[in-house]
């Protein structure tokens, strides 16, 4: 058969190119028209779109070995929120509450490993028993997977708003050209930042990483080459979870309130990110999840909180129009 | 001394039975091809040896070990690798990254996948040049180079090879058997599936003729050029 050549205005770079000189052009006429508001809501957007980010790369792994929407991966994103909750509770309870700024870490750690383990649990349980089941089957069982983790959380911790405490972070502040910054904001950017940096350089350069990527191109072919297929998923359930479960710490301290539907919120917005992007495609999450942050942050400044996801949405159809396979997804050019 | 013996292997896709007992032996250091036309159950008899597919009936003897219930991705380090029909080449990795996966059952043991590598761009020069191009960018007889480099990257005792001259131009199919020559010159054996049954005849010690799921002929080579039935179903002769 002959080659598939895509000429250059299908290429990934030239998209790529397009999407950064558009933000270029925005950013430029956004600090002319008004500067501290459009320098503002970039903070914020990027702040948002990082916590996107996080989620949408658990559906979009997910995605990528099994072709399978993770519905439930929202509800462990919320789990990881709640979890991160009760340990702070537990040691605002044991008197630290002074202290809380260095059991962070720990935290993160132990709430990390704990939706992780739910979320292999989650893989035995609900998915793979229906491997071999066609495609419904596994989204339905993701459905229920989804309502029970919600009606749990929401038994166990009741379904009204709780509230993370909020000396956690030290609240300092900076003016830059009229936007305030906050060291919350600086933190959350960087933990964002640092995990998904980590997640590329894994995926990229180490053996395991490359072994994720080829099982998600093919299954048996993989094995032919003594990659465990079942283990590869399990790792995925490890890692999409666990960045997941960090996902949703930050977002209960960088809101300050948590409730039990905050899954289906961001597991939505996330879900649309990872399509953004290229579902299947990590570093696609990575900017999809940033673009729909400040996307939203935009339409949030510029016209009215009430409009941002009638206009976030509506970007993303345009994008789907023109690109259907997201910004970064590639059609792979196979050949006979 | 046999390192591969199969005996009477039965192998279905749900009610569909494609290998309907085939035996074959594959001695130590030959080549041995497997010919047939479309659909006579070739790529299931190498799938069904790499625990792709698990045979009903039968046995499948490595080295004098039964790989029947060997899951597949440890066949790979009990010395047997395939480069399957159609190539599968893993498309969005780069060259290099196709031969670490081949290598993926070496673990980390960098010294070792290094010199394979080595010795596989000597064999294909062609992928050296190319090692950090993206694999679905390739052309169709690199991508062939590249999956039979990515098997040999194992270092296995037994090469599997499911049509490697499938629509590749007369010229490159020559090179890509001469390749395949040095491969087992170098020690490796070869069980070659291929439906250009001269270019393979002319390459192997050993042949088997599978139609619709049974063998119906075995020989050398040399015998199996000389059948009547050979020359006229296969190699195209009146
Ligand atoms: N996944 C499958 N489901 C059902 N039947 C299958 C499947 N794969 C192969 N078969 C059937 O099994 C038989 C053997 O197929 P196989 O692919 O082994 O043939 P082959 O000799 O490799 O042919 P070719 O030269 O065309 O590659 C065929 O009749 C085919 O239709
Ligand atoms: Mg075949």
């Amino acid at each position: 058969m002959e080659a598939t050549f895509r000429p250059w205005y299908q290429q990934g770079w030239f998209y790529a190119f397009i999407s950064l000189f558009l933000a270029a052009v925005l950013v430029l006429t956004g600090y002319r028209l008004s500067g501290p508001v459009f320098l503002q809501q970039l903070v914020n957007g990027l702040t948002i779109g990082s916590f996107y980010a996080l989620i949408a790369l658990g559906y979009t792994m997910v995605y990528g070995v099994l072709k399978l929407i993770n519905f439930a991966h929202g509800d462990l994103f919320m789990s990881g929120a709640y979890l991160g909750f009760t340990f702070l509770g537990m040691l605002i309870g044991a008197g630290l509450s002074g202290q809380l700024l260095w059991y962070l870490l720990p935290i993160f750690l132990i709430v990390m490993v704990i939706v992780a383990i739910a979320g292999v649990v989650l893989e035995r349980t609900a998915y793979r028993p229906l491997r071999r089941a066609g495609r419904l089957a596994p989204v339905v069982s993701a459905l229920g997977a989804s309502i029970f983790l919600e009606n749990a959380v929401m038994l166990i911790y009741g379904a009204k708003y709780r509230s993370y405490p909020k000396e956690v972070i030290p609240d300092v502040r900076w003016a830059i050209g009229g936007a305030r910054l906050t060291l919350m904001q600086v933190a959350m950017l960087v933990t964002a930042f640092l995990l998904m940096a980590a997640l590329y350089i894994f995926i990229h350069y180490t053996r395991v990483g490359t072994a994720i990527r080829a099982v998600a191109l093919d299954h048996d072919t993989s094995r032919l080459m003594g990659i465990n297929v079942n283990g590869i998923i399990t790792l995925v359930f490890v890692i999409g979870p666990a960045l997941g479960a960090a996902g949703g710490i930050m977002v209960g301290l960088y809101y300050g309130r948590i409730y039990f539907t905050l899954g289906w919120v961001y597991g939505l917005k996330a879900f649309t990110a990872a399509i953004l992007g290229g579902i299947g495609n990590i570093p696609g999450a990575m900017v999809g999840g940033l673009l729909l942050g400040i996307i939203e942050a935009f339409a949030t400044g510029f016209v009215s909180d009430a409009w941002k996801n009638a206009i976030a949405f509506f970007i993303l159809i345009l994008i789907l129009i023109f690109r259907p396979t997201g910004l970064l997804g590639e059609r792979v050019a196979e050949k006979l | 001394m046999a390192l591969l013996e199969i005996e009477n292997l039965h192998t279905y896709y749900g009610h569909v039975h494609a290998l309907k007992g085939i035996s074959l032996t594959v001695n130590e250091g030959e080549i041995v091809t497997l010919i047939g036309a479309n659909g006579a159950g070739k790529t299931t008899t190498l799938r069904t040896i790499s625990g792709l597919l698990r045979p009903r009936e039968g046995r499948i003897v490595f080295q004098g070990e039964e790989l029947n219930n060997v899951p597949a991705h440890e066949i790979v380090y009990r010395g047997i690798s395939q480069a399957p029909e159609g190539r599968a080449v893993f498309t969005t990795l780069t060259t290099n990254e196709n031969l670490s996966m081949g290598a993926y059952s070496l673990g980390g043991d960098k010294e070792a996948i290094e010199e394979n590598r080595r010795r596989v761009f000597k064999l294909f020069p062609r992928l050296e040049e190319r090692k950090n191009q993206i694999a679905g960018t390739l052309s169709g007889g690199e991508q062939q180079m590249l999956a039979i480099g990515r098997a040999l990257m194992a270092r296995p005792k037994l090469l599997m090879l499911d049509e490697p001259s499938l629509g590749l131009a007369p010229m490159l199919v020559k090179a890509i058997f001469q390749t395949i020559r040095e491969i087992n010159e170098q020690g490796v054996t070869i069980l070659l599936v291929e439906q250009n049954a001269r270019a393979a005849l002319k390459l192997a010690d050993k042949g088997y003729v599978l139609e619709t799921g049974n063998i119906v002929l075995e020989g050398t080579a040399e015998e199996l050029m000389g059948d009547e039935r050979v020359r006229k179903a296969y190699l195209g002769e009146r």
